[in-house]
């Protein structure tokens, strides 16, 4: 125990009466103890938590792949490659999420195509340019948007940008790609300018001022210098953005309309598309138990989690980055 | 007795009468779990039945059909709610549980194709919808009607309402991939009533102006169509327990509940049809 040394070691230099000393010693070795032991114990039942979980997923998974009579290569190949996905036919079930991952993929690339230029913008007006005042303002409000239910936003969707989006672009159907984007990124934007924001006020002042001394006008030293500097905490907003958009159920059940398809020609985000995280929130509670489409839900969920699992990681990566680059 | 000696006496008597509350309450527990579409009739039914029978808990969970099943075959309810029957497999897993599900149809639900009011369309042939829903017809002015594309809305795969659909219209044919799928009738509702190109189905009860129901194979959805099977998507929406319910037990009660005046009166108001109207 390093605090009772410590503590002795001071209890030699400063010499106090013996039993005083004594009972301080037990006592803070004690709390210590019961400290050190109870943060121990909270960390441990998050970690375990968190392996539980994959645990949990892997081992209901498991028997989609292992189903009798098709080989697991077969089932994985027919997973990731073919674009039928028909759980629930009676003679005929077909597995294949090839479509439904394409659809997590359109929808979180056009969310983020809209919230990190406008998030990004935001973050540098915000840390830069608004007054005090302003931003005393603004950021409380914007945080206020990563408060709002997301069912909210989902009848948001349905109900008015839906009628919208084919009143006023013409298109066939409301609830599509688009339509599930946009609202995406509204979600995604408090996350993308808090985090990038914060990344730029930690550019050190000197910096900024070094490059007025040098003669740089104010863009340029936004664009130039602070911005760079803070590189890999805006990357870090952005993949935090990214995971919130691909994580999102609700939003995206209500919004994208679902469809098993992928958008021909490749870039119409007027169809609908499907998520991954929409097909096992759709499914999951009224498939019969224990059949192979139960299971077929958690082979989508473990996909899920591999893929985020890779994208928290990667923002580790970065976020640590920015701690190393700011010191 | 002192005030002390009062004070004791009354805490201990507190304690045991909460505790005979509890006992006595957790002796009669009725669980009702299942289909989201037959939820506001066990809701309904519930209601009526706290009240003729204060001594009874009854809670009703509503997560489902599959899940209804599930918790039967598993001990968790004493009723699943369901609105399709159950399956082959839900069945031999009762079985090997010692479970013996036994089903009791309280009402009728239609199955109402509906599109969105402007459309000029009121009438399709069967064979008309599964050609939409399978991606062979894609253009109203196809079917007669204005040059619009046709946008299909589907329950999701899960749902009872999407099973009906499924085996009735569809005979079990896969749908095509540009097919929507929402989780609910309101939604399903929502969809139409908003999308000028849209066509779906809901239940009878979600019938209103802002939809227009199509006649199928020349028969309009009404409530008398649909209680004498006329209407081609028609349904029975199911109780099932444990085997037959022991006559004059609660259980017994709640399932012949939509005999009374009283359940065929709940039946009418939550939008579904009484079996005994003819």
């Amino acid at each position: 125990m390093t605090t009772a040394v410590s503590q002795s070691d001071e209890a030699v230099r400063f010499p106090r009466p013996l039993r005083l000393t004594f009972r301080d010693d037990l006592r803070s070795t004690l709390l210590s103890w019961f400290v050190k032991s109870f943060l121990f114990v909270v960390t441990f039942c998050s970690v375990a938590a968190v392996l539980l979980i994959f645990v949990f997923v892997i081992r209901q998974a498991a028997p989609f792949f292992t189903e009798s009579g098709v080989s697991p290569r077969e089932r994985i190949t027919e997973f990731l490659t073919s674009r039928r996905w028909f759980p629930e036919h009676q003679a005929h079930p077909e597995y294949g999420i090839l479509a439904i991952i394409a659809g997590s993929f359109y929808v979180t690339v056009t969310s983020l195509l809209i919230a990190v230029p406008t998030g990004l913008l935001a973050a540098v007006f915000l840390s830069d340019i608004a007054s005090f005042r302003t931003r005393q303002v603004c950021k409380p409000l914007i945080e206020i948007l990563a408060a709002i239910p997301s069912v909210a936003y989902g009848v948001f969707a349905v109900m008015v940008v839906a009628p919208w989006l084919q009143k006023h672009l013409g298109f066939s159907t409301g609830t599509n790609a688009l339509n599930a984007s946009i609202i995406l990124s509204i979600m995604a934007m408090p996350t993308i300018i808090s985090v990038a924001e914060d990344a730029l006020t930690a550019v050190g002042r000197e910096i900024r001022e070094a490059s007025y001394g040098l003669g740089a006008t104010r863009a340029e030293t936004l664009l130039r210098v602070v911005i760079p500097a803070a590189h890999s905490g805006i990357l870090a907003a952005v993949i935090l953005g990214m995971m919130r958009a691909v994580g999102e159920t609700m939003v995206v059940w209500m919004a994208s309309g679902n469809a098993t398809q992928i958008p021909s020609p490749w870039w119409d985000l007027s169809q609908s598309v499907r998520t991954m995280t929409a097909t096992i929130a759709g499914e999951l509670g009224e498939v019969p138990q224990g059949t192979i489409h139960f299971h077929s839900l958690f082979a989508i969920g473990l996909v899920l989690l591999i893929f985020t699992f890779c994208l928290n990681l990667l923002s580790e990566h970065f976020i640590l980055q920015m701690k190393k680059s700011k010191r | 007795m002192s005030a002390y000696q009062f004070r004791n006496l009354s805490t201990v008597l507190i304690g045991f009468s909460l505790l005979v509350c509890w006992a006595g309450a957790a002796d009669k527990v009725l669980q009702i779990d299942g289909s989201t579409t037959v939820g506001p009739l066990g809701d309904a039914f519930a209601e009526v039945f706290k009240e003729l029978h204060p001594d009874v808990s009854i809670t009703v969970k509503k997560t489902g059909s599959g899940d209804g099943a599930a918790a039967l075959i598993d001990g968790r309810c004493d009723i699943a709610m369901m609105s399709r029957f159950m399956k082959d497999k839900e069945f031999q897993q009762a079985i090997e549980k010692g479970v013996y599900p036994v089903a009791h149809v309280i009402a009728m639900d239609g199955v109402c194709i509906v599109v969105h009011p402007s459309n000029p369309i009121s009438e399709l042939r069967m064979d008309q919808v599964r050609d939409i829903y399978m991606g062979k017809i894609t253009n109203w002015k196809e079917l007669g009607g204005p040059d619009m594309p046709i946008v299909p809305v589907s329950r999701d795969t899960s749902s009872g309402t999407y099973e009906s659909f499924h085996s009735m219209v569809m005979n079990n044919e896969k749908m095509a991939p540009n097919v929507e799928y929402v989780n609910s009738n309101p939604q399903a509702h929502a969809r139409i009533r908003s999308t000028p190109g849209a066509i779906g189905y809901v239940g009878i009860g979600f019938l209103d102006r802002y939809v227009k129901p199509l006649k199928i194979n020349g028969v309009t959805p009404t409530r008398s169509t649909i209680a004498k099977g006329i209407y081609p998507v028609s349904r029975p929406l199911f109780l099932f327990t444990n085997g037959y319910p022991k006559l004059g037990s609660i259980v017994h009660a709640f399932c012949t509940f939509y005999l009374t005046e009283k359940g065929q009166e709940i039946i009418e108001a939550k939008g579904f049809v009484p079996l005994t109207e003819y």
